[in-house]
């Protein structure tokens, strides 16, 4: 479109714009309304008020303990171990995660060679994988037929196997939050100015000192937002713990043991809502992080 | 020299993150193709278990597609409209209705499914039927369909382009189905792959809301890779991939599509 016939459009819809104002300003934010309706309706009819009584329910007194299952949960080693447990994992699957795939991301970000739209495929597929599948292939690595079990079968005689205990979940978790970070980080990288690296070469930093003072604090938002994301999905992560074997005193597990095996609603609700206040917590700090525009990683 | 060992090292580095991921899907097509996997690839390739799967779990796999697609619709239904209200309304109160309806996301599923048991499990008849966890992917998914839509109403200058239809005399109806929709079918596509994606792949809360007769895929897979023999969960799993890997690569096109566009 060339200047000039920019100029008569712009000058229309500015006429116009005043003339909506006067008139049909309410007009305008009853058609907002309007359109909104139906999303919030479903949304509230069928999540917030759940929702609001599954918080009341948590509020209830607990079976076995007679108090009401929050302070439960809070005075009991059972579950402040396990809560313990969960926060911890997830911690340091997130920081792993972010390590390995920082390294992995920016070299892919970075350099051009012969196949590595390839290699940034087989890293980024497996973002659509459910937790369950996850779990399994978990079990196909470390599993009793896995393939550590026959190797070390084949070696020494006897199965190592690692995929039913807490290194299982990390491994699991390592699994599904590599892909989340390494789309992240190639962006951000992207967006990263090249030309601050360049300045600092020539002024003779080392590849380690670029490395530590304009690269790391260059997409330090967006590590510390996509880690906070594998912190939040690896709390709430039900599917690759129910496949690896349901005995493990994470939350997830213990509200599916909760509500199915002992029948403690009470409880199942109270530890959901200390869990998804905490995974939301941790998401929110992740949007703010990522300057609102978090659409495709999430 | 010193920079081309550095090449080296990192590469190295990144296949073997690349083997990480890929290995255990490997051996788990393999398992899925082989005749018995314990003996290895010389007892030979077979679509046994492929066709073992299909006969026991084929109706969990219609069942999937269905839901998928009943959300896709309920979600493009309400969705684009939801975005374009979000784009006609005042900043503050747009930021605190995406904040909530991003919430169903935020949450685990878990939580999300224990809260509609709550309330409304005791109706039986919507209990028992597909419904029930069609409301679970609608609440899960919606947000998807709202971003991507709204990310592209932003920058297709819709305020401008509908302004223009107006001054021309068009109703909210013609401008609503004549300039808005046109202008961001690439953000629909973008959120109806994704839809379709997270539909067919959920399982937390489904695992939850599902009965005997209403499993979807991923309930099936979980149910097989506890009680079948490992080639079955392989197999099953193939099937999976092969329903989803499509999927994946049509997201990544759509996004290079929305990113030429603008």
């Amino acid at each position: 479109m060339t200047a000039a016939s920019k100029q008569p459009s712009g000058a229309a819809s500015f006429v116009n714009s005043r003339q909506i104002m006067v008139g049909p300003a309410r007009r305008k934010s009853l058609i907002a309304m309007f359109t909104l309706l139906p999303a919030l309706v479903i949304f509230c009819a069928f999540w917030l008020l759940p929702f609001s009584r599954l918080i009341m329910m948590g509020a209830e007194a607990d079976p076995s303990s007679g108090i009401s299952a929050y302070l439960t949960i809070l005075t009991h080693r059972q579950y402040l171990i396990s809560l313990a447990t969960t926060v911890g994992l997830s911690l340091v699957v997130s920081l792993v995660a972010v390590a390995i795939a920082g390294i992995a991301g920016f070299f892919l970000a970075r350099q051009r060679f012969f196949g590595k739209s390839i290699l940034v495929a087989i890293l980024t597929f497996p973002l659509a994988f459910p937790g369950v599948v996850v779990g399994f292939l978990v079990i196909m690595l470390g599993g009793r037929q896995g393939a550590l079990a026959q190797t070390s079968l084949w070696l020494f005689g006897e199965r190592w196997m690692f995929a039913y205990s807490l290194a299982g979940l990390f491994i699991g978790y390592l699994y599904f939050s590599i892909p989340r970070v390494i789309t992240t980080v190639m962006a951000a990288c992207d967006n990263l100015d090249q030309s601050l690296e360049e300045a600092a070469r020539s002024l003779g930093a080392n590849t380690w000192q670029v490395t530590k003072d304009v690269i790391v604090p260059g997409i330090a938002p967006a590590l510390l937002s996509t880690g906070a994301i594998c912190f939040a999905t690896s709390m709430g992560a039900f599917g690759t713990a129910f496949t690896l074997g349901t005995r493990l005193s994470i939350l997830p597990l213990n509200i599916y043991g909760e509500f199915t095996n002992y029948a403690n609603f009470a409880m199942a609700a109270a530890l959901s809502v200390v869990l998804g206040v905490i995974t939301w917590m941790a998401l929110s700090l992740a949007r703010r992080l990522a300057g609102g525009n978090l659409g495709a990683s999430v | 020299m010193k920079s081309r060992l550095r090449f080296t090292l990192q590469l190295g580095f990144t296949l073997l993150v690349c083997l990480f991921m890929i290995v255990p899907v490997a051996m788990s097509v393999m398992a899925g193709l082989t005749e018995n996997y314990f003996v290895g690839l010389q007892s030979g390739l077979t679509l046994r278990w492929v066709n073992e799967v299909w006969q026991l779990y084929a109706d969990t796999i219609w069942l999937s597609i269905k839901l998928a697609l009943a959300c896709l619709l309920i979600t493009t239904l309400i969705g684009v409209p939801a975005a374009y209200g979000l784009l006609r309304s005042r900043r503050r109160w747009a930021n605190a209705i995406e904040e909530l309806l991003l919430l169903p996301v935020a949450v685990p599923g878990l939580a999300t499914a224990l809260a509609l048991l709550l309330v409304y499990g005791s109706y039986r008849e919507f209990r028992g039927s597909w419904l029930f966890i069609l409301i679970g992917h609608v609440l899960f998914t919606l947000p998807f369909m709202v971003r991507a839509v709204l990310s592209v109403m932003q920058t297709a200058k819709l305020p401008q382009l509908e302004e223009a239809a107006a001054s021309l005399g068009a109703s909210f109806r013609q401008r609503f189905f004549g300039v808005v929709i046109p202008n961001c079918m690439s953000g629909i596509l973008a959120g109806a792959l994704m839809v379709v994606t997270l539909s067919i792949g959920e399982f937390n809360i489904t695992w939850m809301l599902h009965t005997p007769l209403t499993k979807t895929l991923p309930v099936g897979l979980a149910d097989s890779y506890a009680s079948m023999r490992l080639e079955v969960g392989s197999a099953y799993t193939l099937i999976f991939l092969v329903m989803v890997v499509p999927l994946l690569v049509a997201i990544q096109w759509a996004g290079r599509l929305t990113e030429q566009r603008h």
